[in-house]
Formats: C-alpha cells, structure tokens, sequence
C-alpha cells in the first residue's frame, strides 16, 4: 500500500504542476454548503455513541447542549446554549441549568429540561465508549436518575464531589452534551435500547440543522432548521461527500463543484493555493505527536537520559520538510488553544547536548525498539529520530506494526519507547492532564490501560496530586496557572517526548466565510457559515 | 444437482478460508470498536460480546449459521446489517462494471479479429499499442489524468461521484442502478447527469477490459485462421467476411466466452482504486475500508458475494459453451 500511495502522491504532484492555472466554471448554488471530507471514521450519529471526528461534526450542527462553544468566538470558551443561565450551589457539587423557554426540536416538540435530563441519564445509562467524560464526575446507571434531574425548567445535576465549575461545563460542551428529543427517541426504542438503534442513522435534535441522509463512506445530507432559535442559517443544505483522494478533492475545489475541501496533502494545498478563487484556512487541532520511553527500562528510566531524548528530536527540520502545513512544534501536553495550555518550547536540536546528558547518565552503547503504527507520517518521524539518536551513539531499531500489533505491546507496557498520537476527548485540559500526568497506581497489577502514564510505566509522582487538585479549583484563572505549572515540571521531569501539534488546513473557494472546523477544542459548525 | 454440490463446497471453502484469515490478521475488532484509549474493562466486555473468546471452530459455525440464514451480521463499525450496505455499494459497481464490459467487448473484439485478418498491418499495430499501454498504465494514474482533461480542463464529463449535488437522492433509488432508477422515475436530467459521471471510469475500466480482450480475440482468431478448413472455404470462394465471421469467428465464441466473463468478474471485483479516484461508492473500496477498519462481518460479507459473483459467472459460462459448442451438450 506505501508504493501505492508515493505513485499516487506522485501523481498528485504531476496533478499539481498540471492544472494550477485552470479557473472555475462551476458554482454551487449560493444557498448551499457542499464540502469533501473523509468520513469513513464515522460509526454512528447517536449523541451517547459518537466520538469520532466526523460524526462529532454532524452532532455538533444537529444537536443543541446546554453549554456551548461559539464557533466564531472559541477563545471566549463555553456560553450558553440550551441553558440560559446556571447557578452553582455552596458545597460546589450541584450545578442547576435554567433552559431556555420557547426552543423547540426539529419534530415540533418543545426542549424540556426533562428532556435534558433525559439525554445525559441516558449516556451514563448506555455506557457507551464516551460515557466516560459524564461518569467521571460520579454518575452511574444506578443513580442517574437521582444525580441528573429535572424539576420545572431547571436542571439539576449533582457530581460525587466539588469538582471546578468550568471543568463539568466544558465536558458538557462535547457531543455526548447533545441534547435529545425524548418523545421521538422514546418512541422509536427497541428492546430497551433507548432509541439507540434509531438513533444510530437517525436524529432527534433541536440545533441548526437536521440530518436527511448519512450514507456510510458515501455522504453526509443536512437541511437547515428554519426554526433554530439562533436563527435560521444562511446555508439551507449542507452535503459532505465522501472524497479520499486528495487530487479529486482539488480537482472538484478548482472547479468549483464543491466549496471547501478538507483533506488536502501538501502538495495540493501548494498547488491550490495559486489556483485563482481558492484560498487556504489554517486551524490548530488537538492531535499530538510524541514519544513515550518506557520507564521500566533500565537506561530510559534515567532522567538525564529522559532529557537527552528531548534533544534528538530535530522538530523544525521535520516541521519544514515531510510536516510541513500540516503540524507545527508543541512540547506540551494541552494542546494550543485549550484553556492553560502553553507555548513554551525549550526543547531544540542539539545533539552535543543530548551527548553530555548521556555521558552524565553513563550509557554508553544504548540500543531501544521504537513501535511506530504504519502511517508515513509516523514512520518517517521514526527514521528522522533514529538518524539522530545514531549520531548520538544510540541505535534504534523501528518496528513497524499495526494498530493492533503496537498498541498491545504499548498497552501491555513492553516497547522501549512508542511513537505515538494523541487527541483529546473533550474540551477541558483535564483530557490530556489526566491520562499524560496522573497516575495513582504505577503498579502492573492496577492494569490502568487508558492512562498512557501507566502505559509508559511512569509513576508521575506529585503531578498525580496536582492533577487532581486542579480538576477541583474553581477559580479560572487559578485553575489555568495550575495548569501552567503543571506542564512545566512535566517539560523538565516526565518521559514523554511532545513534538508536534496538527494544523488542520481547509482549502476553499473565495467566497466561503466565516469556516470553523472547531479548532483543538471542537468539531466543525456550519451554521454560522455564508457565501 | 452436481453443479448445485459443487457450488455448496467452492462456498463453504471461502467462506472458512476467509473466515479464519479474517481471525488471524494482526487486525483487532475490539480495539476498532472501543478506541485505543479504553480501559481494560471495557475492551474485555466488548470482546466476550463479539465471541471473541470461543474457540475459533465454535466462532465459524455460529457465523455459518447466520450466513444461511442470509445473515452477514452488523458491521462493527457503521451499526447497519452488512447485507443492507452491500445492497447499496453493490449496484454502483453492477452499474460500472457491466458500461465497463459493453465498452470493452464492443470495441476489443472486433479490434482483435481485425488485428488478426490484417496480421502486421497498421491495426494490428495500433491494436498492439493499445493493449500494451492498457496493460502497463497503472489505472489511478490514467484516472487522475483522465479527470483531469476531460473533467478538469474540458469539463466534458462529470467529477468524482455518482451523480453531481443537485441530484443527489432525487429519484427514489428502486434498483439501485441510478440509470435505471432515473429512467424508471422518467427523470431524463438526472438521467444525463448520472451519465457523464459513470461514462469516464467506465471507460477506464473498459479500457482495461479491452486491452485483454482484443488481445485474446487476435490470438484466438490467429489460431483458427491458420486453420486447414479456413483455406478450404477460401477456396471454395466464400468471401472473406464469411471466412471470417461465420467460420473462424464463430469457433472462437466459446474462448471468448471465458475470457469476458472472468474480465466482466474482475471488473464486479471492484477496483479498489477507480473507486477511490472516482469517489464510487462500490463493493471494491467497501471491502477495502472495511478491512483496514477491522470490521470483519463486512469483509466477510463483501467476500462472499465476490465468490458468488465468480461462481454464477463460471455456472452461467458452462450453460453458454453448451448453447454455442454442439459438442459440450
């Protein structure tokens, strides 16, 4: 398949030289959005199931939360949506909503704080694979309905503990936060299923658009809500269709048959760039790039060799060449845009330095396995590494696998070091704090697999206690400052190697505007978007 | 009831063959479903649901049942029963394949005998280039080239996709074929629309097609024209179209036969990169994406009605040799 891919990429190149000139002679009409995207990824448009990017990207335009993120203002953080207003209680565990009178779903059916009630029981109930970001604060299937209530036009829900207010908030702003239309869901249940089933291709929500159609690796079909309470939006149909190829989505941009295309590889951002009627949007994402040394081998366990491999890493060489567009230098945990992360990037090229702190450490001869996922982008981070680590007396041998195949080994804490990807699961810097910097048990018995600290056999010591201590201040700014400091000793101690951070770029035609994809912190909106 | 036998075992073998490739790739089901960053837990629940852990024989037989019973099960991924999303992929492909072949036979077969009459003539040259450059240009080059001119440039046909955004979902899909469909509707727009995004990778497809099929017809034709009773007709002045169509021609038919329906099951195949170029929503990228999405009841399923397809084209082959060869009957 990689020699499929080169010849394609070639191709795509030979496509690039050939056609930068050729103008539009199509035009989409001026009331609808069509955009090229992969959605292959998506699974389900069930609110309590979805946790993939496109599908987020469906949920986010279907379905209403109680708080959210306004796309054309993402920095200002969460706002309120279905939920006009919220109140939280002394002992800091209670957060009562006030919904917002007069919204109503896509069936006609008034939005209820019954209904809201309904929809969060209803994810912890489910327990689906994003469960978690509710249960974490407490709920279970057993106490949902005593936890999560509705009484009138409030909402109340009540966590185990104080947690900061602005950290149950933003988890409220992720697609399992979607709100949905309780009769309708209800009525289509199957063997208990709360609506699940239906709701898989199917939806019952109240945001600006409704889904019409979602053919699996096909397309994706909206119609806008003519009764959105924010408004009806400019773009009465949205289509998404399922282009892979990077050259057909150009191609279909150049000639103005679809409005934006997404998934562009470098070349064809290059190349449509100087097309005429073309322009490109930059947007950070949260995916993360970075290297995990296995901290129950004997060497890497060391901390001047921790830091050594902070300096093997030649991050603007690979940012201006194979990653160029496409990710940008990050050696932190939060992604940039999140709230406390930071832009601090101590760490450069030096391999004289990455010798002294070896020689201090007293290894000499070192040889480690890198696992790296079969993805040319990894690989060749693997080999540019290994290249690096080789002029500084270490040898990596790179063993390429499957997810299946590096993940196990990863998981079951056997790599030496793993080159890995990480995104974060909502939009709260507690996503990446609690799984890169927390670990209570560092034991094998505890088998705490989804934490990559515990996979990197790391026993973050007192990062864990600050950690938590942070998910529980209410203060803002405090909080931020938490996290800031944090990320600092996690810089200097830890034995992740953070590297890069992705850059999504959007190509589209001129007159598009107002295009968010949600940055690191959400999905894309289309609402907002005119021509 | 042989051939019914026989159809029963080639089946059964496919379906355990892929079945236990399916069972022992280093791809991972559970891990595909519940993300990399589920806890332990959650992966061992989901991996009992799946009968994961029952032994491999056990797992085989569950699924066999469920297959006779024309059950390919769920797709782990989208939720939907595999046999609705073949229903949907599989006609965009008929549609493909079955232009694709036309394309191919009408025009490679009579470029093959007329290569083979006028043996070293300029045909036969032209006939020679045509088959070499079809066998030798890999496919998503001639596609992206071909998108390129006769999309990007000349705007003559259209893009990727099986019709453009205004027609999407406008006929109700009856057959799934959306040239039938739209002629059933008597939406004669749509009707064009659809066309010009079929006709160039169909063309593609069949261009492949013929590069194979004239070049067997040429040397099949050869063959018979070499022949002794060839000359006898000749001699006995029959003309040459005669010679040639009603005699040498109608000895190849059975040869042909083969070699268009083992093209015309390739091409039902799917071609997995003509599909990705093309952005077609065909069994080829289907079984493709499912496969390295770890989604094995769409493989399986996919898997299976390509066997199928390779089975009734073999069995309705043998039922055509017997109505064109006296002597198969």
């Amino acid at each position: 398949m990689n020699a499929i891919n080169k010849l394609l990429t070639s191709a795509a190149i030979g496509l690039a030289v050939g056609v930068t000139s050729f103008s539009a002679i199509a035009e989409t009409p001026a009331n609808m959005l069509v955009i090229a995207n992969r959605i292959d990824d998506v699974t389900t448009v069930d609110p309590a199931e979805s946790f993939e990017f496109a599908g987020s990207d469906i949920s986010r335009n279907v379905y209403n939360r109680l708080v959210n993120l306004d796309p054309m203002d993402l920095a200002a953080g969460y706002q309120p949506d279905l939920a006009e207003s919220w109140e939280v209680s002394e002992d800091g565990k209670t957060i009562t909503f006030t919904m917002r009178e007069g919204v109503k779903f896509h069936s006609g059916n008034p939005v209820r704080a019954e209904d809201a009630a309904f929809s969060l029981q209803r994810a912890v109930i489910l327990n689906k694979t994003p469960a978690f970001i509710l249960t974490q604060f407490g709920f279970t299937p057993e106490n949902a309905a005593e936890t999560i209530k509705a009484d009138g036009n409030k909402l109340m829900i009540t966590t185990d503990k104080k947690y900061a207010t602005s950290f149950v908030l933003n988890c409220l702003t992720a697609t399992i936060g979607g709100i949905v239309d309780k009769e309708v869901v209800m009525a289509n249940e199957a063997d208990g299923d709360m609506g699940n089933t239906w709701l898989k291709t199917n939806s019952a929500g109240s945001g600006p658009y409704k889904l019409d159609g979602w053919k699996p690796n096909e397309s994706v079909t909206l119609s806008s809500n003519p009764d959105y309470y924010g408004g009806a939006p400019t773009m009465e149909r949205v289509i998404v269709r399922h282009v892979t190829e990077s050259a057909s989505q150009r191609l279909l941009l150049e000639r103005g048959d679809i409005d934006i295309a997404r998934n562009l590889n470098p070349e064809d951002i290059a190349g449509a760039s100087s097309a005429g009627g073309v322009k490109i949007e930059d947007e950070l994402k949260g995916r993360l790039m970075y290297l995990a040394l296995n901290q129950k081998h004997p060497v890497l366990s060391k901390p001047e060799v921790r830091q050594a491999f902070k300096y093997l890493i030649d991050y603007e060489g690979m940012r201006d060449s194979f990653l160029k567009g496409q990710y940008t230098i990050h050696q932190n945990f939060l992604p940039a845009t999140y709230l406390g992360a930071s832009d601090e990037n101590p760490f450069s090229y030096n391999i004289e330095k990455a010798k002294e702190l070896l020689a201090a450490a007293g290894v000499e001869n070192l040889e480690v396995e890198i696992g790296v996922r079969e993805a040319q982008e990894r690989i060749e981070i693997g080999q540019s590494f290994q290249n690096a680590a080789a002029q500084a007396g270490i040898k990596v041998n790179i063993t390429v696998g499957t997810a299946k195949q590096i993940l196990a080994r990863y998981r079951a804490r056997e790599l030496d070091v793993y080159l890995g990807a990480w995104g974060p699961d909502y939009p709260d810097p507690q996503t990446n704090a609690g799984t890169f910097a927390y670990n209570p048990d560092n034991s094998d018995a505890a088998n705490a697999t989804g934490l990559l600290a515990w996979r990197t056999g790391w026993d973050a010591g007192g990062l864990t206690e600050k950690v938590d201590a942070a998910v529980t201040e209410g203060d803002r700014e405090k909080r931020v400052q938490m996290y800031l400091d944090i990320q600092k000793e996690f810089r200097e101690i830890s034995p992740f190697v953070m590297m890069f951070q992705q850059i999504e770029q959007s190509a589209l035609r001129d007159n598009v505007m107002n295009w968010s994809t949600g940055q690191a912190v959400t999905s894309a909106a289309y609402w907002q978007v005119t021509k | 009831m042989l051939t019914l036998g026989s159809i029963a075992v080639t089946l059964l073998g496919l379906l355990f063959i892929t079945f236990v490739i399916g069972r022992v790739m280093p791809i991972d089901p559970v891990l595909a479903i519940v993300g990399e960053r589920a806890s332990q837990e959650t992966y061992d629940t989901v991996y009992l649901q799946l009968g994961l852990d029952k032994p491999l024989m056990v797992q085989f037989f569950y699924y066999l049942w469920d297959v006779l019973h024309l059950d390919f099960g769920t797709s782990l991924l989208n939720a939907r029963p595999v046999s609705e999303d073949i229903a949907r992929v599989f006609p965009a492909t008929l549609e493909l394949a079955t232009i694709g072949i036309i394309f191919g036979v009408v025009l490679g077969v009579p470029l093959g005998v007329l290569a083979a009459v006028r043996k070293g003539s300029w045909i036969d040259q032209i006939a020679r280039v045509v088959a070499l450059v079809g066998y030798s240009m890999p496919i998503f080059w001639l596609g992206l080239m071909g998108l390129l001119v006769f999309y990007g440039i000349l705007g003559w046909v259209g893009g990727p996709g099986r019709v453009g955004i205004f027609y999407v979902d406008v006929v109700p899909s009856v057959t799934g074929l959306i040239l039938v469909d739209s002629l059933l509707d008597g939406n004669w727009d749509v009707f064009k629309d659809a066309f010009s995004h079929i006709i160039l990778p169909a063309s593609l497809l069949g261009y492949y097609s013929l590069a194979y099929v004239s070049r067997m017809t040429r040397s099949f034709m050869l063959e018979q024209l070499s022949a002794e009773y060839i000359t006898t007709a000749r001699v006995k002045g029959m003309s040459e179209w005669d010679v040639v169509w009603k005699h040498a021609f109608k000895n190849i038919r059975v040869q042909l036969i083969t070699v268009i329906a083992l093209s015309y099951a390739n091409l039902l195949e799917g071609s997995v990169l003509t599909e990705i170029i093309f952005s077609w929503p065909g069994i080829g990228s289907y079984i493709t994406t499912a496969l390295l999405s770890a989604d094995m009841n769409a493989v399986l399923g996919g898997t299976v009605v390509v066997g199928l397809i390779f089975i009734l084209l073999n069995i309705l082959s043998d039922l055509l040799y017997k109505v064109f060869d006296p002597r198969a009957k």
